[in-house]
């Protein structure tokens, strides 16, 4: 069992832009996916040969709430206390653009009708990046689910998958959200209690130290790199005012490039900082959930103590110990097992992504080089009108280019 | 000779219009050389005049690198401005006065300043004025930047120029205040602007930078006021030198050559002239809207509304770079934060390879941060500063065409004026009265030499303004073009380094294991 798990994880490769894995006997892809102002409709396509399933090829609708009631029902189910759940997909921002185009159709009358279209364009670009976003977001969480051994088979995965009404019936209702709430602040109450426990066991301790640092640098370096690319974001927007300015002669694939450059790094970079900002919260969780069974076992140890000292329900104390330290014991394998998968899937995200973004930098920066040029070139010919000398500024770019290559 | 002196890195080289430049570290030239001894006059060539040895002993000379290459004597370009009362101050102010080696004419030495700045400077070499007999063969540097006086602390500026056979000497060093160089413009523009002339507009005062300055605050941005204010006085004397007209103007001359300036006062903001200033401004926009001329000329017609254009074009087109040299500051400082992070994050990471990886990443970000510091600070010296020149070089044509249209409104108010006198008379003349008679007379005498004047000064002031148009334009195109291929260039070398700096991190991402 063990092996084979080992196996299909090092197979797994997940990534952000996500890889599947070997094994086809479940296939989940969101194919398209309707915005409706504020919703987001997705639709979930599943192609699978398990025989739990009624059919072998079907799709249903879902929307986000969808996803959140059956990743709150996994991180619920004891059973799977010892696993690391995926993180659920965050909720369809829209906001930002949104608030850009209104933004902008209240300025449009400061803007001529050329200006003005590019920044819609762009802001549509934008509006676009961040739905394929929500939407590779989505597909991923179901896709580790289906990958996970234990997790695909989960029921509530499978009613997600295939129950093809509307599954609000089943969602949580607002006093529900309201406990989980609740749970959440104990939880983070408790975390500080146990982080005081002594680990006996040294992975763990190792592992809880790594994740809790790192836990906070990621989180810091995922704001950053936020900061980062909105700026440049702003940067491509003035290139755009800029040559816009230039009336009727410009031809902007300078500003394509910048802008592009900007939505580009803010899906491979960003998207990969906070997509593992998540996982490690997740991580995070299992430890929790093992150390509140460290503890268990320890308090049951001392009951189990005291219950010898004054030697009454001794058996019931042995039996609960016993439990207790079943659990602990079941968690903290499983919990080895997927810290240890988690490294490696972390390390192989991070490869590929720093690679495509390296790669896609280069790029941009090797067009952008003649984008410049033949904007400022067009640039020069409107400001300088019939006295300029064509010929003459074209030999000295061409030559500039050339030096280059 | 030179090891005498022992040349501190920031050295004027053997290019004349090569200028010092702060490096945003104070407003004392860094080449700072202690002086043991007064420097022993030097064999100049005589027409150097020694600029008066005060008794703390830095030499002040002149050095005509043209004429003696193996000068290498150092050049006191402290010079105590002849200001008297400022003199004592200077002396005992803190850091010796600065002092800039002069290089063999041959070498030059490596700078420390900025390379775009370089670049542009160099581009003023070589331009030939059509007009003139000469050859336009003048460099102007604005340099050295320097505070002096204890109270009232203000900022010196000096410059160098060289060879113009109208000039008594090949090369002078003067210091000048801000308020010479307002000074300067307020007699320019009195003189020749409404005949016609368009005078460049001298750099704006600013009480924020200079209060900053003046407190010593030795940041960042205070560096970057004064090097901003450096740049755009140097470009204002150029863009003045360069106008042949203005270039024979005795307050020119005077400004560029002589030790002394009178105390331009009447420049400050709040004084008695400044207000009158004001006052005037108003009135001309009042009257401005209120003349309605008949303009028979259509070159005017169609120049006025292209320049009305051009105007608008480069106010929005100034506002947008200049959202971008702050957005591109801002994505510099963001980058530089994000490097750190990274850097981190490299650091918590446990597998060597992608710890490794992220540290070489943070690198690279930070070298980009440095890179989009470099650029913006192109973006802003190249681009944006020439955008606002022109802008208000364009008010200046726009005044100028305002003033053509009063003269034709006085010519056209003496007209009719006339008409009523000469009405008036064939009055008098059914009236008898002889003596009324005789001074009607006179006055219409008086009123057509007037018209005929005012006729001729309407005459000329077109024709001086289809010069100037045209001169402008050509400048313009020069201009522009110039400094377009430089920011191109940068823009360009951007790309490029950023090209490197991802392709050598890309194998090491690659070798994540």
């Amino acid at each position: 069992m063990t092996s084979t798990i080992d196996d299909s994880d090092k197979e797994k490769a997940l990534s952000v832009s996500v890889d599947l894995n070997n094994d086809t006997s479940l296939l989940i892809d969101i194919p398209d996916a309707l915005c409706e102002r504020d919703k987001v409709k997705f639709t979930v396509h599943t192609k699978t040969t398990l025989s739990s399933f009624q059919k072998p090829d079907f799709s249903v609708p879902r929307q986000h709430e969808d996803f959140i009631w059956l990743h709150d029902a996994l991180v619920e189910t004891e059973d799977y206390a010892g696993l690391i759940i995926p993180p659920a997909p965050p909720k369809p921002d829209f906001e930002s653009p949104r608030e850009k185009m209104h933004k902008l159709g209240e300025g449009e009358a400061t803007m001529t009708k050329e200006e003005y279209t590019k920044m819609k364009q762009e802001l549509e670009a934008e509006y676009l990046a961040v739905f394929k976003k929500t939407v590779q977001v989505h597909e991923v969480f179901l896709q580790r689910l289906s990958s996970h051994p234990i997790l695909s088979k989960d029921r509530n995965f499978q009613i997600f998958l295939e129950y093809d009404q509307d599954l609000s019936v089943r969602r949580k209702n607002a006093k529900e959200t309201f406990g989980s709430f609740f749970k959440n602040m104990v939880k983070s109450a408790d975390e500080v209690i146990i982080s005081g426990i002594k680990e006996v066991d040294d992975f763990f301790e190792q592992e809880k130290t790594f994740l809790l640092d790192y836990s906070s640098k990621i989180k810091d370096s995922t704001a950053r790199a936020e900061k980062m690319t909105r700026s440049h974001k702003n940067v491509a927007d003035d290139y755009i005012h800029i040559s816009s300015t230039l009336n009727s002669l410009s031809v902007d694939d300078n500003t394509k490039v910048e802008g592009r450059v900007a939505s580009d790094q803010e899906l491979k970079l960003t998207e990969l900082l906070r997509y593992y900002m998540r996982d490690i919260q997740a991580a995070k969780d299992l430890l929790y959930r093992r150390a509140r069974t460290l503890a268990d076992y320890e308090n049951s140890n001392k009951a189990l103590d005291k219950a010898r000292l004054k030697s009454k329900a001794v058996a019931a104390a042995e039996e609960q110990q016993q439990q207790c330290l079943q659990r602990f014991n079941k968690l903290s394998e499983s919990g080895k097992r997927e810290l240890t998968s988690f490294k490696g899937r972390r390390v192989v995200a991070f490869r590929k992504n720093l690679i495509e973004m390296a790669e896609l930098e280069i790029k941009h920066a090797k067009v952008g080089q003649t984008g410049d040029s033949l904007s400022f070139y067009l640039f020069l010919y409107f400001i300088l009108g019939q006295k300029f000398t064509y010929a003459k500024l074209t030999v000295s770019l061409n030559s500039l280019e050339n030096s280059r290559k | 000779m030179a090891a005498e002196m022992e040349p501190p890195p920031l050295g004027d080289a053997g290019q004349t219009d090569f200028r010092e430049i702060e490096d945003g570290e104070g407003f004392f030239v860094s080449t700072v050389t202690t002086l043991e001894s007064p420097e022993p006059s030097s064999p100049d060539p005589p027409s150097m005049p020694a600029e008066g040895i005060s008794t703390n002993g830095p030499k002040q000379e002149d050095i005509s690198l043209d004429d003696d290459p193996e000068d290498l004597f150092a050049e006191a370009t402290e010079e105590v401005s002849l200001d008297s009362p400022e003199r004592e101050p200077i002396l005992s102010d803190g850091p010796s006065p600065a002092i800039t080696p002069v290089t063999p004419t041959a070498m030059l030495t490596p700078r420390m300043g900025l390379g775009t700045a370089e670049m542009f400077e160099r581009s003023l070499d070589e331009i030939e004025e059509d007009d003139s007999g000469d050859t336009f063969d003048m460099h102007i540097a604005v340099s050295d930047p320097e505070k002096v006086g204890t109270f009232n602390t203000v900022l010196m500026y000096s410059y160098i120029k060289t060879s113009m056979t109208i000039f008594s000497k090949n090369e002078t060093t003067v210091r000048r205040r801000f308020s010479d160089f307002l000074g300067l413009h307020s007699k320019l523009a009195s003189r020749y602007l409404h005949i016609g002339y368009i005078v460049p507009p001298a750099p704006e005062k600013s009480i924020v930078g200079m209060t900053k300055v003046k407190v010593g605050k030795e940041d960042l941005s205070s560096a970057e006021f004064v090097e901003k204010r450096r740049s755009a006085l140097e470009r204002y004397l150029m863009r003045t030198v360069k106008h042949p007209i203005l270039l024979k103007d005795p307050d020119v001359m005077m400004f560029l050559e002589s030790s002394e300036l009178p105390r331009a006062v009447s420049t400050q903001a709040l004084s008695g002239a400044g207000i009158l200033r004001m006052v005037n401004k108003a009135a001309d926009a009042v009257n401005k809207m209120t003349i309605k001329m008949n303009e028979s000329d259509a070159w005017f017609e169609e120049k006025h509304q292209q320049f009305e254009n051009l105007d608008l074009q480069l106010r929005k087109l100034h506002a947008s770079v200049e959202c971008l040299v702050c957005h591109r500051k801002e994505l510099s400082v963001n980058t530089a934060s994000f490097a750190k992070s990274a850097a981190m994050l490299g650091n918590s990471e446990d597998h060597t390879a992608l710890s490794r990886a992220l540290s070489q990443l943070a690198e690279v970000e930070e070298k980009i941060d440095q890179l989009h510091q470099d650029q913006a600070y192109a973006d802003f010296y190249l681009f944006s500063e020439l955008l606002g020149d022109y802008v208000r070089l364009i008010t200046a044509v726009k005044g100028v065409f305002d003033h053509r249209m009063k003269t034709w409104s006085k010519w056209q108010d003496t007209q009719l004026l006339l008409q009523k006198k000469r009405e008036a008379e064939s009055k008098l003349q059914f009236a008898n009265k002889p003596d009324k008679l005789q001074q009607a007379q006179d006055e219409i005498k008086e009123l057509e030499g007037k018209v005929q004047q005012g006729e001729k000064d309407f005459e000329l002031i077109s024709k001086t303004i289809r010069k100037e148009v045209s001169r402008f334009e050509k400048e313009r195109v020069k201009d522009f073009k110039v400094v377009i291929i430089k920011y191109l260039e940068s823009l360009v070398q951007t790309q490029q380094q950023l090209i490197k700096y991802w392709e050598a991190f890309l194998p090491e991402a690659k070798a994540i294991a």
